[in-house]
């Protein structure tokens, strides 16, 4: 074990953070960008909900199923010839960003859904008797109320992504946990390894810890 | 100032029997008149509230509030409709993550009212009325049941409805509170002369509050009287159904050997019905406050209310 070893790969460890927190950074907020109106929908249009459309709804959960449960790594391959359109190539860090966000999308999706779900019809049927549009619903009543537990969302999320992003190694997308697998795992530098384990564990305790007190001061439902 | 006019609706379920939740019922209620509803859980009576503002569309009649056919609206005008029909609910359904001054004027911002500065006023006038100005800034995690009653009623006020309807709205309350809520009720019928509608299981809210008593049973409404006249000494009503939610208190059978079984007969067979078959067997000169206590007896383990 020495120092030296860590020392020198420290500029590869430099970039491989930047890719990290470029893909993190890229992909977790369009998931939060195109997956909140869609667990919105999901819910809206779920049997039961605001104004359901069993069918449709029945269409949209399946693809939604669908891409959340393909294994990463194959979603990873299959999806590199709608990569290249997208930003023209398909290594990279730009490249591995598109499958990312493909498969945080359904993902966040579905907790909002939950999220939302959870608060119950109370506030709902309430709003509903107050003459109130469904827009006006969402925005006002269900958005507000589900604030907390959509900032936990977010932060599960980025956690899973945090780990998920190690896989995309594999069409050259780097970042800090392919940094382990490659130099780490593959060159028996065991150090290196290490250190950058620590670094990711110390991303994921920093973002789950940000996530829980936003969430804790955003949320009314419980006195202080 | 509300007619239901052969209103019934009914619950079809995919595999299922459809259920008939409210059956026929015609109903006038006179504008500034509190009108008390009252039945056992699954009677139809919170379906036939839900009627009123169309929360629950009939599946045949006519709804009337005011001068407007609120069944023959479009979505869009039904909407406008409501801002002036003010509702409550027995778990107060207040937005947790708003201040109870946000909660009141959310009502305004559905009601179309654009102006914060008028919004938050008249949202300040409302929680006046109840009395609860002093926890404007407040949470509705901060506040007693009662509390958060009356920020639902102040949120259903704000927009000055003519009509206000109430569903078990001290149902969830200890009967402390109870009467505090349902003073709060009386005042805003008498100073404001809104029409009250109050649907709840429990009789003493009926007394105490009510100008009529509507009651109903499996989906119809069986009966209606003056609630005045539950305060005469000899009056009694008309159907079993009434007489048992006459009946004052609860009394358990707790002496001699515990029953093993209740018969599937008596399983099935809804309140009235024992009432009914009580009475049958039962022996001469019965009063209606009898009739509860032999029923009471009938249905132990299995008939609190």
């Amino acid at each position: 074990m020495s120092w030296e070893t860590i020392i020198q790969r420290l500029p590869e460890i430099q970039v491989a953070m930047l890719e990290t927190f470029a893909m993190i950074g890229v992909a977790i907020p369009l998931a939060v960008l195109f997956g909140t109106p869609l667990g919105i929908w999901l819910y809206n249009h779920a049997p039961g909900g605001i104004s359901p459309t069993p069918k449709s709804h029945a269409i949209v959960s399946g693809v939604v199923n669908m891409v959340r449960s393909f294994p990463f790594l194959i979603l990873l391959i299959a999806i590199i010839p709608f990569t290249r359109l997208l930003v023209g190539t398909s290594v990279g860090t730009a490249a591995a960003i598109v499958p990312l966000t493909i498969n945080a999308i359904p993902y966040f999706a579905r907790l909002v859904e939950q999220n939302i779900t959870q608060l119950g019809p109370g506030a709902v049927e309430a709003s509903r008797a107050m003459g109130a549009t469904r827009g006006q619903i969402i925005r006002n009543v269900l958005l507000v109320d589900a604030k907390p537990a959509i900032i936990g969302s977010i932060t599960i999320t980025t956690v899973s992504f945090i780990s998920y992003s190690a896989m995309v190694g594999l069409v050259g997308g780097g970042g800090i946990g392919d940094l382990a697998i490659r130099y780490g795992y593959y060159r028996y530098e065991t150090e290196t390894m290490i250190f950058a384990c620590v670094l990711m564990v110390a991303l994921v305790t920093f973002a789950q810890w940000s996530g829980t007190r936003i969430a804790r001061w955003t949320d009314k439902r419980v006195t202080a | 100032m509300i007619s239901l006019r052969h209103v019934s609706t009914t619950f079809a379920a995919r595999g299922k029997e459809p259920v008939t939740a409210v059956d026929d019922v015609s109903l006038e209620i006179p504008r500034g008149s509190i009108q008390g509803i009252i039945g056992f859980s699954g009677a139809g009576k919170s379906t036939l509230l839900r009627n009123i503002n169309l929360l629950q569309r009939p599946t045949s009649g006519q709804v009337w509030v005011g001068e407007t056919e609120l069944t023959s609206l479009s979505s869009e005008q039904l909407r406008q409709a409501r801002h002036q029909i003010g509702m409550i609910f027995q778990g107060f359904n207040l937005v947790n993550n708003l201040t109870v001054a946000q909660n009141v004027e959310l009502s305004l911002k559905f009601a179309g009212v654009r102006d914060a500065a008028a919004r938050r006023r008249r949202a300040a006038e409302a929680l006046e009325i109840v009395d609860i100005s002093e926890k404007a800034s407040g949470y509705p995690a901060q506040l007693s049941g009662g509390q958060k009653q009356r920020v639902a009623i102040a949120r259903a006020l704000a927009t000055k409805p003519e009509v206000l309807l109430c569903d078990e709205p001290t149902s969830a309350l200890d009967p402390f509170t109870t009467a505090g809520v349902l003073q709060y009720l009386a005042d805003v019928n008498r100073e404001f002369g809104i029409t009250v509608v109050v649907v709840t299981h429990e009789m003493e809210v009926i007394k105490a509050l009510a100008d009529d008593v509507a009651v109903m049973e499996n989906g119809r409404l069986v009966e209606r009287f003056a609630a005045h006249r539950l305060r005469d000494t000899g009056f009694t009503p008309a159907t079993s159904i009434g007489r048992y939610l006459v009946s004052e208190g609860i009394t358990v059978d707790r002496s001699g050997p515990a029953r093993q079984t209740v018969s599937a007969a008596e399983q099935t067979q809804s309140p009235a019905e024992r009432a009914e078959a009580t009475a049958a067997t039962g022996g001469p000169g019965e009063s209606a406050h009898e009739t509860p206590d032999r029923i009471l007896t009938t249905v132990q383990g299995g008939g609190r209310l």
